[in-house]
């Protein structure tokens, strides 16, 4: 619970420079609750990888252009 | 907030405040009544019905007041859903045992269902708690 996610994201930045996206546009195609949505961009929640493809796929953008993950240089 | 993460504030404020009306009904007979001979029975279980009817209306007012985006729960709300139960069914096991073992021991029904009440209500409670702090938090 509350544990930290090191994976990081641009979805706020993408959104905007996608005619500006709400984020209940965002959630409603990808078919999750706006706070949802939130969560994730405030890094609160950790999507699945299916639900991370479907925001990229929303965003019309790759994947890791939406979602960055330390590599394992940095980890250590 | 969303609809789900309204509801459990929902039910943690009935639970709880369920339970004290309950504690305060039955404690006030102790002046006049022994404890094993007070009528917990009446009390215990319209607090129960009391406690869901009024979380039915509050979870229906608060709708009118401030709607929910949506009424559908998603991915996040069952995830969240699935860690709070996990915990609240780690203190149901756990809770269970003080009823069982005053049941092994042949104590009064008086004790053997405030316990298992206690244990519902803490159970339930800090499922609802769980839940709250990783909507908040994250998870």
């Amino acid at each position: 619970m509350g544990r930290p996610t090191r994976v990081t994201n641009d979805i706020r930045r993408i959104r905007f420079a996608h005619d500006e996206m709400t984020q209940a546009e965002l959630a409603e195609r990808v078919g999750v609750t706006r706070q949802t949505i939130i969560a994730i961009e405030q890094g609160r929640y950790s999507p699945s990888l299916e639900m991370a493809f479907q925001i990229a796929h929303a965003l019309g953008v790759d994947l890791d252009e939406t979602f960055q993950y330390p590599t394992t240089e940095e980890n250590r | 907030m969303s609809y789900e993460e309204k509801g459990q504030i929902v039910y943690l404020g009935a639970t709880t405040i369920g339970y004290a009306v309950y504690l305060v009904l039955v404690l006030q007979q102790l002046g006049t009544t022994p404890l094993l001979e007070i009528d917990y029975q009446p009390y215990l279980i319209a607090t129960i019905v009391v406690a869901i009817v009024a979380s039915i209306l509050a979870r229906i007012a608060i709708e009118m007041i401030s709607p929910s985006d949506t009424y559908r729960e998603d991915v996040r709300d069952r995830d969240i859903g699935r860690f709070g139960e996990y915990v609240a069914g780690i203190v149901l096991g756990i809770g269970m045992v003080v009823p069982f073992i005053l049941a092994l021991i042949e104590a009064d029904y008086f004790w053997i269902a405030n316990a298992m009440y206690l244990v519902f209500v803490l159970q339930a409670a800090i499922g609802a708690v769980i839940k709250l702090i990783a909507y908040r938090r994250g998870f």
